[in-house]
């Protein structure tokens, strides 16, 4: 080959192996899923996508495992500057309707839809829209979880229905003081963690025109107590004191390690539960412990979205009816121990939780049962715009009470200005 | 093989010539045409342009982003609002009392960045002079020393953050170390004078063998004449430190000084994976606020970060042209003596 013959090929090739790499994230018929996990659903999804690619050739989709946080942050830039996958796996599904596809013109049966996930339709789409964008992969509920070996070495009995904030705290420092544990329980270092117990105390967040209230009683008399449990040395400090700003901490690993006989944090940890304690000790599920105005937990979860930037609809459409029919939902479920959000599948009944861990069954149905304490204001909020601008404030100001930065009353006026400032700025 | 390497060199420098042969012509045509400061700005031009495009073009994209609101990407989405979040930044009732702030937390990011800028400079500069002049000794395994000083600089700041996270948490190596030796452990990581002292030492940790490499080579620059007449002379080993070692180092020293100053305002890897900005503000730094603020809170405000980042940008630039300043006078001064 000559010199100019060298000169010339390369800049070409070098071009060509550019426009192949351009061309390989956007060829017609690719569908590309953003999938976090929190335990073994990312396997589980890899082998309904392998069913789903071997029935139709003409569609590849390509499952993009990322963690969490590139959901929680890179995501969001994506979508905003007009990019992102076909589809993602999101939990900020609200704040961020506007980027989700409205499948409907796509779907072969939108009744489907709005029949087995109407329930939770709202809470991926924007106020006053009826688009479906997506279903939830599963429900979640806030919850407490109790090693029950400690209890029992302890000698102290398990709070039973009905049980206050105050007995279940009292009862784990109770273990703590006859085993020797770090503290007596924890809560995950999270806005969205705590209320389900501050609605449980009378709390509302959502005011009269829709938009943020300020502090109420019941949001006062919960994180007091949060605070004075941390000074006391009954809640774990490290959860919520070792970190500055809106970062989520959770206290799982705290739990599985025996260093707190009670943990509030929600049905996403049973995977993980049984995955990591087996049978180290024995643990239940209690559902969440009463305030003045009942015992509510938050519901909550992930879901699958259509995102509207896809340059394929309808095949998006395509993998969303497949992952979304009742036999594909319910081995999901059965096999990642998440609690279906399909109202047949759920009506069916008959899940065969596909562990055998002990622990597992009784767990979920705790949760299930849990789920008809939901409180009204509780159960507003996963569909409620600015929940994430109250839950980050909470987190914020709460723990810099528990460091011993503000008072009390100074962190709900800062709570306050907070989350005024958020709503401002996201005009 | 001397004619093997010439008969390489000849067919690796061939395409060379002949490509300089190439552009000869037009490129003294070229130079008619521009005259010589043409030609030099036609050369600059390629550097020019990189810089132009990835630094002084997103430069001006953020002093435009910090005077917009909005949690909207593109600009035009944006609302202009002038000086606004540099405002809000630095608006307090009472400057005494940060908590009377409307952005109190960018204040505690400041007062933190300083104290520990100022704390963690001079204890690296300390320390890695010490090492140098230890290291610029007849030491036995004076190579294995260097390098077991630099490795650290190897590793990357969230490893680094890592280790010692697992070697001062509450369940860590060291107080199951001091647990095993009937010592009360301590929380390192949530008691704020100690999660402020970690965040010091562990960057220390991480960067002194850079900064001590750059002053052994200073070291190694001095004229050992100047040594050995000053031991003749009988000259006390701390004079010979404070009237040779020192000044002759001071270009070194100052190099080091501005690296040492500019990373301290910066810190944020090594500091974030180790105490997350805990307990409670004790260690959020600027960079972590910036952070919070425009990408890892869920209703982002890149407009606040932006501004943030601009101020944070002027810092830096007031202490490089402060060192600047330092180090041409002491260039004036030497030259005068």
């Amino acid at each position: 080959m000559t010199l100019r013959k060298m000169t010339t090929a390369g800049p070409l090739a070098a071009l060509a192996l550019g426009l192949g790499l351009m061309t390989s994230t956007a060829l017609a018929g690719d569908v590309r899923i953003m999938w976090y996990s929190d335990g073994v659903e990312g396997e589980v999804m890899k082998d309904l996508v392998a069913q789903f690619n071997a029935a139709n050739p003409g569609i590849n989709v390509i499952l993009d495992e990322v963690a969490y946080k590139v959901v929680q942050e890179q995501l969001p830039i994506q979508l905003e500057a007009g990019e992102g996958p076909d589809i993602a796996r999101v939990t900020n599904l609200k704040t961020l309707a506007k980027h989700w596809l409205d499948l409907t013109p796509y779907l072969s049966d939108p009744d489907y839809w709005r029949t087995n996930f109407g329930t939770h339709a709202d809470w991926m789409r924007e106020d006053g829209s009826q688009a479906i964008t997506g279903f939830m992969t599963q429900l979640t509920l806030t919850g407490g979880f109790a090693n029950k070996t400690l209890f029992d070495q302890a000698g102290v009995a398990l709070p039973g229905k009905g049980a206050t904030w105050d007995d279940w705290v009292n009862a784990a420092a109770a273990v703590q003081a006859s085993q020797g544990t770090a503290a007596a329980f924890a809560i995950d270092r999270s806005g969205h963690r705590i209320s389900g117990p501050n609605v449980s105390y009378g709390a509302n967040y959502i005011g009269a025109d829709g938009k943020p209230a300020p502090v109420d009683a019941g949001v006062k008399e919960f994180a007091g107590k949060l605070v004075a449990w941390v000074a006391d040395g009954k809640m774990l400090k490290d959860t919520w004191v070792a970190a500055s700003g809106s970062t989520y901490r959770a206290a799982a690993d705290d739990f599985i390690n025996g260093a707190i006989p009670f943990y509030y944090s929600g049905s996403w940890q049973i995977a993980n539960f049984s995955t990591k304690i087996g049978d180290a000790f024995d643990w239940v599920a209690v559902g969440s412990p009463c305030g003045t105005a009942g015992c509510s937990g938050l519901a909550g979860g992930a879901a699958l979205v259509a995102v509207k930037y896809t340059k394929n609809p309808e095949e998006v459409a395509k993998v969303m009816e497949f992952l979304s029919q009742a036999d594909i939902v319910k081995e999901f479920s059965e096999r990642t121990l998440f609690l279906p959000a399909h109202a047949g599948v759920v009506a069916a009944g008959g899940l065969n939780w596909q562990t055998k861990d002990k622990n597992v069954g009784p767990a979920l149905d705790v949760f299930v049962a849990s789920a008809a304490d939901i409180l009204p204001a509780a159960a507003a909020l996963p569909s409620w715009k600015w929940a994430s601008a109250y839950y980050g404030a909470m987190a914020n100001r709460i723990s810099q009470v528990m460091a011993g930065e503000l008072t009390l009353d100074d962190a709900f006026g800062k709570i306050d200005s907070d989350i005024a400032e958020q709503v401002a700025a996201a005009k | 093989m001397a004619r093997l390497g010439t008969k390489a060199g000849a067919v690796v420098t061939a395409p060379l010539g002949w490509l300089a042969g190439l552009i000869d012509a037009p490129l003294r045509l070229w130079q008619r045409w521009t005259g010589t400061n043409g030609m030099a700005a036609f050369f600059l031009a390629p550097n020019m342009a990189i810089f132009g495009i990835f630094v002084l073009l997103p430069l001006a994209f953020n002093i435009a982003y910090s005077m917009t609101s909005g949690t909207a990407l593109f600009l035009r989405d944006r609302d202009f609002v002038g000086a606004a979040q540099y405002a809000r930044l630095l608006s307090c009732d009472d400057y005494t009392n940060l908590a009377t702030c409307a952005e109190d937390q960018f204040w505690t990011a400041l007062r933190n960045t300083a104290l520990f800028v100022v704390l963690q400079v001079t204890l690296l500069i300390v320390t890695a002079t010490i090492t140098a002049l230890i290291l610029n000794r007849d030491l036995r395994a004076r190579s294995f020393w260097r390098a077991v000083f630099f490795f650290p600089v190897l590793l990357s700041p969230v490893v680094v953050g890592l280790i010692w996270r697992w070697i001062l948490d509450r369940n860590g190596v060291l107080n199951a170390g001091l647990d095993a030796v009937g010592v009360e452990p301590v929380n390192w990581l949530l008691e704020r004078h100690w999660a402020f002292l970690a965040a010091i030492g562990v960057t220390i940790w991480a960067h002194l063998g850079f900064y001590a490499l750059i002053l052994l080579a200073g070291l190694q620059a001095i004229p050992r004449d100047l040594y050995e007449a000053a031991e003749m002379d009988g000259t006390p080993p701390a004079r010979v430190f404070w009237r040779i070692t020192l000044p002759l180092l001071m270009p070194n020293m100052l190099v080091v000084i501005v690296l040492a100053l500019i990373r301290a305002v910066q810190v944020f890897d090594e500091a974030f994976v180790l105490t997350g900005g805990g307990p409670g503000t004790a260690t959020l730094f600027l960079t972590q606020y910036i952070y919070e603020v425009g990408f890892a809170s869920l209703l982002k405000n890149p407009g606040l970060a932006a501004a943030a980042s601009i101020i944070m940008g002027a810092v830096l630039v007031a202490l490089t042209l402060l060192q600047l300043a330092l180090g041409r006078r002491n260039e004036r001064k030497a030259k005068m003596k």
